[in-house]
């Protein structure tokens, strides 16, 4: 005779679980407006996934800190509720970007919409529960959303995108199985805390097991933060995405699966299990050194900012590997700052979208597009200017202060080395970003005579978008004091 | 004027955001009469300037990320005063030089404007980050201006000059980092006021590795051999005023980022590396004036004599005694103006001739004796005529390295006598003799826009050179400050036996 189960509606604690709740209430109500009454305009969708956005955000705020719930498998610390503000507020400066002026395939979908609605509650359950299971299902939740947002795109290159996403996000899937069971054997546990609790018990043996685990762990984020050598699928992936959904890919996935990362990493690295740091050191050396090489050859400011991305991936990497509350808070600071940045320089890609006109015959946004643009398109020129400079770390704008202080965080915590090796990859970047103002402001047009391409699909709304990125990403240096602040705040609430 | 540091770096700043509404044609008005304004400004900055007082002046403090210990703190003193005003008024004459016909005129003129407030920044920043900022914030519009003006080679030029420096600067901020974590285990706060910092003494070794750091970043920009290779580029290529600015301002902030940072914070390493460094400098003063020598394009020998200057720059700033390190600020000033003219001239036969190759000219000196007699004035200058502003810091740097070395010094003289050989006989080959050249016999003399750029150059260079004292005092109190605070802090017996101790009360600011 099983015993009957009562819970108690309080002990569940629904208040952790309502975020993702309105995300889903989001989605479906989208698909139930397109059942009702099909061929709707995208914008009342647009408008609908904002709102439900805002208000997913307005119950991240109020969340109380350091709460479980649902049976435990929710956790709400500090750097849940930081990143899912992140990742809302990115995800709603990418939805803005939905009111092209032209028609793209995929806003024809309100399912598109709804898709991302899902997405943005897998995000959430992946950063907003320490147990293996939840941020696994939130993680294919998400990702199984954003393969087929790439495909709405209806291009042959986003089909190949999808599907090489796809099969990476598989392997990675599986990796991360592997590793999870391996804790699983070893502790008899899937949630993290009672994990670790037990490997300290037993003092971190045996090590191999361990290891092996890690290694897992390391190469399943490999693929989904794109680590070299994991990162083959992201110039083809971004190539193949619209310009707006690349720049989202390279932020928001990125930051859930960093916190995931902290989760895991955090605990392995002061294990006292020294391989750990040594792999994650060589991973993020390898990572920052090499994608930025490959980025300097790359004929396509797509492609170009693809590796350029993967290489802000380990420069952030590092200060996992770091450990210290300093450089963990510097995640964040970090990446609010980089969101704002890659998200402007993306979005103008997607503002010279022109329909029906090639520059290149491989690809989409070559240099020679932006020839001479500050001739013709000042403000335009200017502006993309301005997100190269903020990528490439030149001071006062966003990033700056981001290196800055995860450079730091390397030198108090006896990195010497690695703030060099940090330090230099900045020069190296240097070239590559100013590959894109040379040709914008030193050359003269080379495809594009008329520049009608530069701002041909720039509505109102990216424009509003464009405007905020670049003008915070110039204010930046009276918000990295504030940003610091709350981030250190939620950070040392979460005891990382 | 309690603000009047801010002003002056801002000023420029805003006005030239301002200056993209005005429209194309009355732009060069606007642009004079606020670089003039600036120059006015920086003149009464002087004025207040009160050159008894021991420690910055005029500082302003505010907190930019109090987490970090970031602030925005500046001020001055007598080092950086001259800086200053050898700052605004290069830019006042540099943008006087340019021409009305030139293309996209508007933008190069404001560009000048924000490059002026970065170099005014450079000079007054307290705080490491501040002055880190303005640093790499500078690269910025010179690379534009060389690239978007410049010669053929103009964007290989421009991205090697921001390459060059953007790397040596990354590696003077970790240094500065490091600097700061120190400082932060020493005292407990984060800070990376400058002085807060002098304030710290370190043990040799972290010195040794800091100061290598910083090294690196102020080498490339002064630029000291072997890092010197991005300048005879960006000067061949950079338009006539970005040759001007580049020479005249943006090479001093490496020697002046020496006095500021490295020497005061690290005496004991500047010991340990000053006969490496001094040599360094030597094979620059003597290397680089023969390969000047060597040069067939006008432009690139000025390019080259300017390094082999520097090369005297440095070498009096690691004389480590108040006259050396004097002469050197001195050196700095004139060079600027020595320097900046003598680009300037080779920009006013560029514009007639479009050749910088100096076989195409001859006998110049029938057909343009105004041009001549000015190009003689800054070659005599140039060469260290006595009497002349060039001789002034030139001899007070020798003669204080020579207390420290005598070998070295008369092999960096002998250095001098080559400046002469390839002066004198470039002048030679340009000026004198017969017109060979049909072309070079109905040269237009100088016009009214090239006098008054040229002429007040000329006027300092010889009042200067004649009666050096009112910039001269100013500038040795500052320094007198700067070695006794190194002497103070030296922890090795070495070091306080080479750096003077000089008596002097400090003020309470250094304190």
């Amino acid at each position: 005779m099983l015993e009957p189960v009562s819970v108690s509606f309080e002990s569940l604690n629904f208040a952790t679980l309502l975020p993702m709740l309105i995300a889903i209430t989001g989605g479906l109500l989208i698909l139930f407006i397109d059942l009702l009454k099909s061929n709707l305009d995208k914008s009342i969708y647009i408008v609908i996934s904002i709102m439900f956005s805002l208000m997913d955000l307005g119950a991240v705020i109020t969340l109380d800190l350091n709460t479980r719930g649902f049976f435990d498998v929710m956790f709400i610390d500090g750097i849940a509720v930081l990143s899912q503000i992140i990742i809302l507020g990115a995800s709603i400066l990418f939805i803005s970007f939905a009111f092209a002026s032209n028609r793209f395939h995929e806003y024809q979908y309100p399912e598109f919409f709804a898709l991302f609605l899902f997405m943005i509650s897998g995000f959430q359950f992946m950063v907003a529960s320490d147990n293996l299971i939840t941020i696994f299902v939130g993680l294919e939740t998400a990702s199984l959303a954003l393969y087929t947002m790439i495909v709405l795109h209806n291009k042959d290159k986003s089909f190949e995108a999808a599907i090489k996403y796809f099969t990476m996000g598989a392997l990675a899937a599986s990796f991360y199985a592997f590793g999870s069971m391996i804790l699983y054997g070893l502790t008899g546990s899937v949630e993290l805390y009672k994990i670790f609790e037990v490997l300290e018990a037993r003092n971190f043996e045996p090590a191999i097991l361990i290891i092996t685990s890690a290694v897992f762990f390391i190469a399943s984020f490999g693929f989904k933060l794109a680590i070299v050598p994991f990162h083959t699928w992201v110039p083809d992936v971004y190539e193949g995405s619209s310009a707006a959904l690349a720049g989202y890919i390279s932020v928001v996935p990125k930051i859930a699966s960093f916190v995931v990362a902290i989760r895991i990493f955090e605990q392995l690295i002061h294990s006292g299990i020294d391989w750990v740091e040594y792999i994650l050191y060589a991973v993020v050396v390898i990572t920052m050194t090499m994608a930025n090489i490959w980025a300097l050859i790359q004929s396509d400011v797509k492609r170009m900012l693809a590796y350029s991305s993967i290489s802000h991936t380990g420069f952030v990497m590092s200060a996992i590997m770091i450990g210290t509350t300093q450089s963990n808070s510097g995640i964040f600071l970090y990446w609010i700052l980089f969101a704002f940045a890659n998200l402007g320089a993306f979005a103008m890609l997607w503002a010279s979208r022109k329909r029906g006109v090639r520059y290149h015959e491989r690809y989409d946004h070559p240099f020679e597009k932006f020839a001479g643009m500050v001739k013709l398109m000042p403000l335009g020129a200017v502006m993309m200017g301005l997100f190269m400079l903020t990528l490439a770390g030149v001071p006062p704008f966003a990033i700056f202060w981001g290196k800055l202080y995860l450079i730091s965080s390397a030198i108090n915590a006896n990195y010497t080395i690695l703030a060099i090796i940090m330090a230099l990859n900045s020069a190296i970047a240097v070239y590559y970003y100013l590959k894109l103002v040379v040709y914008m402001f030193l050359k003269d047009a080379i495809v594009n005579r008329d520049g009608s391409a530069y701002m041909t699909n720039a509505s109102i709304s990216l424009r509003i978008v464009l405007g905020i990125s670049a003008f915070f990403t110039v204010v930046s240096m009276f918000a990295i004091n504030p940003l610091l602040d709350i981030s250190s705040y939620f950070v040392a609430m979460s005891g990382f | 004027m309690d603000h009047i540091l801010s002003i002056l770096i801002f000023f420029p700043a805003i006005a030239g955001l301002l200056g993209f509404l005005i429209d194309r044609q009355s732009i060069k008005p606007y642009v004079i009469a606020v670089a003039s304004m600036e120059f006015i400004l920086s003149l009464y900055l002087w004025f207040l300037f009160d050159s008894n007082q021991i420690g910055m002046q005029f500082v302003e403090q505010g907190n930019l990320i109090s987490a970090f210990g970031v602030q925005y703190l500046i001020g001055l003193d007598g080092i950086s005063l001259f800086l200053v005003v050898l700052s605004t008024f290069m830019t006042l004459i540099g943008v006087i030089s340019v021409a009305d016909d030139t293309d996209d005129l508007r933008e190069l003129l404001l560009t000048l404007l924000f490059l002026e407030m970065t170099m005014v920044g450079v000079f007054v920043a307290l705080d490491a980050i501040l002055f880190y900022l303005f640093w790499e914030l500078s690269l910025v519009p010179m690379l534009y201006i060389i690239g978007a003006w410049g010669g053929e080679k103009r964007i290989y030029a421009s991205i090697k000059f921001f390459l060059y420096t953007f790397s040596g600067s990354l590696i003077m901020l970790v240094g500065m980092l490091y600097m700061a974590y120190l400082y932060y285990q020493a005292s407990g706060t984060w800070s990376f006021s400058l002085l807060e910092w002098y304030r710290l003494q370190l043990p040799l070794d972290y010195q040794l590795w800091l100061f290598s750091a910083f090294f690196i970043g102020l080498a490339v920009k002064v630029p000291m051999f072997p890092f010197h290779t991005w300048l005879p580029y960006a000067h061949g290529q950079a338009p006539t005023v970005g040759s001007v600015i580049l020479a005249a301002i943006l090479l001093k902030m490496g020697a002046y980022g020496f006095i500021r940072f490295s020497l005061p914070l690290y005496p004991d390493a500047t010991v340990y590396f000053l006969t490496p460094i001094a040599i360094l400098s030597i094979i620059m003063i003597i290397y680089t004036a023969m390969v000047a020598y060597a040069q067939k394009d006008i432009k690139q020998l000025v390019a080259y004599s300017s390094i082999s200057h520097m090369g005297v720059v440095i070498l009096g700033t690691f004389a480590l005694n108040p006259e050396g390190i004097t002469g050197s600020i001195f050196l700095m000033i004139s060079h600027g103006i020595v320097s900046g003219a003598l680009f300037l001239l080779v920009g006013v036969i560029y514009d007639r001739r479009h050749t910088k190759m100096m076989d195409q000219f001859g006998g110049l000196a029938s057909v343009m004796p105004r041009y001549a007699l000015i190009f003689g004035i800054m070659a005599m200058a140039s060469v260290g005529l006595p009497l002349t502003i060039g001789f002034v810091g030139e001899f007070l740097s020798l003669a204080g390295f020579y207390k420290y070395s005598h070998i070295m010094t008369i092999l960096a003289t002998s250095a001098v006598v080559v400046g002469a050989i390839y002066m004198l006989s470039a002048y030679k080959k340009a000026f004198f003799g017969k017109i060979t050249n049909p072309e070079n016999s109905k040269l237009q003399d100088l016009n009214v826009r090239e006098y008054f750029s040229l002429v007040p150059l000329a006027i300092l260079v010889v009042v200067l050179g004649v009666y050096p004292k009112p910039i001269l005092e100013p500038i040795d109190n500052s320094v007198k400050t700067v070695i006794s605070l190194m002497h103070q802090k030296a922890v090795t017996e070495e070091a306080k036996k080479i750096i003077p101790n000089i008596k002097m009360n400090l003020g309470e600011e250094e304190k």
